[in-house]
């Protein structure tokens, strides 16, 4: 009975988290003058009040659903990846290669090529650091971000030089994008909302995604690595190939997240010079997102939907009682953090209830320092 | 007594944990300029009566006084204001600070101002005092482990200490090196300090100490003896006891074909040092070949040379197809399975389920796998059956495998590790750290296989396991077999003696 209040109240805490986040928030509110209840009233009425704003909130949520898929198969193996940016990138910059290119095909058949030419993009962007992780011990969280810097410039020189709007060399303002893909290319859409295809297309890999994880010999395999590599090298697992497989399988979805962001939403690639002008940011916060799901596929989904939801509220809110955008940047950040500690108080409660436990059986002797509170401390300074 | 105190009494000293009796009234007297050497297997409670001393933990009874003046320490801090310091095994050193920086790490002198050559200067004279060479501008990662070792003892040292306490100073280095140190040991006894000196090598010991103190399972069974007048026979005799506590029934085989045979083999450690050297060895089908030596001889590294996890020389064949060097799934395609050392780190994963645990090994066979995918509805099933058919006590095969006690855990291992019929099992320290109950248990499962057919190789530390198990035991010292004994007329003596490295046994 106790167990079973303690595993819900560990699934609800990521909810507490957030309500503690906009607690705080609310300070900050009332701190500018305004109105709590009604800032917050904006940012329901843009998420959720209409059909386009339902609509704006999971077109939001996709890339971040695609991002955070990734990012559960990575962590399961116990490999960080901060690189959904670039792998995005990478994803849409092939992608929409392959639609600029054949202008004649069929639709479905360009769709098709062109998610699987984002999907392999975003591997490849991915796998390189799983391939120097694994077999030259270079640390995941450094080289994927270095990767995110390539891939940004790579974009800025395609989209300036080679990949640039045949119109727009021919105009004084020559701005950085690529020609727009033919009508045939994009993707199914709810109209008049942006809702496109893209977000049932997620869904259905979070299922997927689900069963590689728990249901096949990869997924087991890439589990097992991540809770313990001794273990699965004695077990006859390839730890490394294993690692090398997780990254690349997270770049992947990123980088389908790439495709599906050009081919849904912008029809185009279009740079600002900075990463987040393409991706909106979302190749990092896909890895709160995932977070916020508790590492699972399936909690993921809701989770994206959450942050699209924060994202396209807030600028309702921003408009509706005059706020500054920073403030905005404060929330995300703030739910952000709150999510993040309440994780680590989780696992710390999960571990205080494991010691009580082993304590009433009374078969081990503790740790030193439950003998002698003091000499931990000493020890260790 | 009265004119000169000890500079260490400890008395009465009794240490329980829940459920173990560490240190069970444990004598022992340190006289001034003496070095006095502390005795036992591992496990015996030798580091867990220093670690009192050090002030780590409290005694739960008993007396400790300090040149006549009775102490309590709270913390190490209490203890190093005694002037009391411990050179530890594994060294606590910074690598990419100077000797200099190290040593002053952590004190309250320098205040502010680095003067780092003002305090070169101050280690180099205590380093001439001593006789401890080391250059206090060096880099902590440049210099070797004797090196490393002379800055723990420096840092000891420059905070006071009078009482040292070595905690098996010899295990780490090459044999010069052990003749530095103990040159080392005796100068600074000739200068008024006064050693503790744990060990486990009766050589050193009777090379260096001038008494001793034997532990064995937490009781003295020799308190502050001369070394002068005892035989290295009675040591060892003292350290493994010969009492045995119980007695599994060994029906009499006879062993088959050679299923294993090692030849010449050599292995580095983990830190590149040598720890196998030429081993040569045959196991039989229905055998059990017991290994037997300290720990950290190269047990471990024999194990995992033979599993494949560990690069070595030489030829290691499994029914005559040669397997050294090969990848882990190459040696669990060829029929061996293997007990781990280490349960938690090695031989399970925490945080996957008894279920995801069992099927480590099998996880791509009918029915449960088929290659790709893993049919968990089966693999329950499979893990249900192994969990009552070696009474694994948990709540459910959805259980953590972290939430399972030390011999569930272990009965995990086995069931998984016996269920795919090997032709061969390599069981390290298949019982340590289990209650009698599941001692028993798991000693009978090991029979079991035995009259089965499989050969196994038992690595252990207990003696009075390998001999009621094993039908031979080979004794390991220093990556070297010594000497393989039958199990049936072995003489305990003669096994201490050979773990001990002081005779090589007729073949």
């Amino acid at each position: 009975m106790r167990s079973r209040l303690n595993t819900l109240f560990d699934a609800l805490l990521p909810v507490f988290a957030t309500l503690a986040a906009l607690g705080v928030g609310m300070i900050m509110l009332l701190i500018l003058r305004v109105s709590p209840l009604e800032a917050y009233g904006a940012l329901w009425e843009g998420a959720f009040g209409s059909t386009n704003a339902v609509a704006e909130t999971l077109v939001k949520a996709t890339p971040l659903l695609l991002v955070g898929l990734g990012i559960c198969i990575a962590f399961r193996a116990n490999v960080i990846n901060i690189g959904g940016e670039g792998q995005m990138i990478v994803g849409g910059i092939l992608a929409t290669q392959i639609g600029l290119t054949f202008t004649e095909a069929p639709g479905w058949l360009i769709i098709i090529l062109a998610m699987i030419a984002g999907f392999i993009g975003g591997a490849i962007w991915g796998g390189i650091p799983g391939i120097l992780k694994a077999y030259f011990r270079v640390n995941e969280i450094l080289s994927t971000v270095m990767m995110n810097a390539i891939a940004v410039q790579l974009m800025n020189y395609l989209l300036r030089g080679p990949m640039i709007d045949p119109t727009q060399l021919e105009k004084a303002s020559k701005i950085p994008q690529t020609a727009r893909l033919v009508e045939s290319f994009r993707l199914l859409r709810w109209a008049p909302t942006r809702l496109h295809i893209g977000f049932v297309i997620a869904l259905v890999l979070a299922i997927l995604v689900y069963i590689l994880l728990w249901r096949t010999t990869l997924g087991y395999r890439i589990r097992a690595v991540g809770q313990n590599p001794h273990a699965s090298r004695y077990g006859g697992i390839r730890v490394r190939r294993r690692m090398v497989t997780a990254l690349l399988l997270s770049g992947a979805f990123a980088g389908l997240a790439g495709a599906i962001q050009v081919y849904g939403v912008n029809y185009r690639m279009i740079t600002d010079g900075s990463a987040s002008g393409f991706t909106g940011a979302a190749g990092f916060n896909g890895i709160v997102a995932a977070l916020f799901g508790q590492l699972h596929p399936i909690g993921t989904i809701p989770a994206s939907i959450f942050f699209g939801a924060l994202l396209v509220g807030a600028n309702k809110m921003q408009r509706v009682v005059q706020i500054p955008s920073a403030l905005i940047t404060a929330l995300n950040g703030l739910v952000v953090v709150f999510v993040v500690s309440s994780e680590i108080w989780r696992r710390r409660r999960q571990r205080q209830r494991l010691a009580f436990a082993r304590a009433a059986e009374k078969d081990d002797a503790p740790p030193p320092s439950e003998i002698n509170p003091s000499a931990e401390e000493a020890s260790t300074s | 007594m009265a004119d000169t105190p000890y500079a260490v009494e400890m008395k009465d000293i009794v240490i329980r944990f829940p459920g173990v009796l560490a240190n069970d009234h444990v004598n022992l007297t340190l006289q001034k300029g003496e070095i006095h050497a502390l005795l036992g297997e591992n496990g015996a409670g030798k580091s867990t009566l220093m670690n009192v001393l050090a002030g780590l933990y409290k005694p739960s009874s008993g007396m400790i006084s300090i040149h006549g003046e009775t102490v309590n320490f709270n913390s190490p801090k209490d203890a190093i204001a005694k002037g009391i310091g411990m050179v530890h095994q594994h060294f606590m050193l910074v690598p990419t600070q100077s000797v200099t920086e190290n040593i002053l790490l952590g004190l309250d002198d320098p205040k502010f101002i680095m003067n780092l050559a003002e305090y070169d200067k101050k280690i180099l004279a205590l380093q001439d005092q001593y006789g401890l060479k080391v250059d206090p501008t060096a880099k902590i990662w440049q210099l070797s482990v004797g090196e490393q070792q002379r800055v723990e003892i420096l840092k000891t040292l420059y905070r006071g200490a009078n009482i040292l306490i070595f905690d098996e100073p010899t295990a780490v280095l090459a044999p010069q090196e052990i003749d530095d140190l103990i040159q080392t040991m005796r100068s600074m006894v000739a200068m008024g300090k006064s050693i503790i000196f744990i060990s486990h090598k009766l050589q050193e010991v009777t090379a260096v100490a001038d008494r001793l103190t034997v532990l064995r399972k937490g009781v003295a069974t020799a308190e502050g003896i001369r070394v002068a007048g005892v035989t290295r026979e009675k040591l060892a005799e003292l350290m493994v006891g010969r009492e045995v506590v119980f007695r599994v029934e060994k029906k009499p085989q006879k062993a088959g074909d050679v299923i294993l045979s090692v030849e010449g083999v050599s292995a580095e450690n983990n830190k590149g040092i040598k720890a196998l050297n030429n081993i040569s060895l045959e196991l039989r089908k229905g055998e059990i070949l017991g290994v037997a030596g300290v720990a950290g001889n190269g047990q471990s590294e024999l194990a995992e040379v033979i599993t494949g996890l560990r690069p070595c020389t030489g030829s290691i064949k499994i029914n005559g197809e040669e397997v050294a060097n090969q990848r882990p799934s190459k040696a669990i395609k060829s029929g061996v399975s293997h007990i781990p050392e280490d349960r938690t780190k090695v031989g399970t994963a925490p945080n996957l389920t008894i279920t995801e645990n069992t099927i480590m090994k099998n996880y791509g066979d009918a029915p449960i796998g088929n290659g790709w995918s893993i049919n968990f509805t089966e693999a329950r099933e499979y893990a249900r059956g192994l969990k009552k058919a070696y009474d694994i006590l948990a709540p459910s095969v959805r259980t953590m495998a972290r939430k399972l006690s030390g011999g569930n855990l272990q009965k995990v291992i086995l069931a998984r590790e016996i269920s795919s019929s090997p032709k061969m099992m390599v069981a390290v320290q298949p019982t340590r750290g289990l209650d009698v109950g599941a001692i028993e248990a798991i000693q009978t499962l090991l029979l079991d296989q035995r009259e089965r057919g499989t050969a196994i190789l038992l690595v252990s530390e207990e003696l009075e396991e390998l001999l009621s198990l094993s039908d031979r035991i080979a004794v390991i010292y220093e990556g070297e077999i010594m000497g393989i004994v039958d199990a049936e007329n072995a003489d305990i003596n003669e096994i201490g003696l050979m773990m001990t490295g002081t005779k090589r046994s007729e073949q």
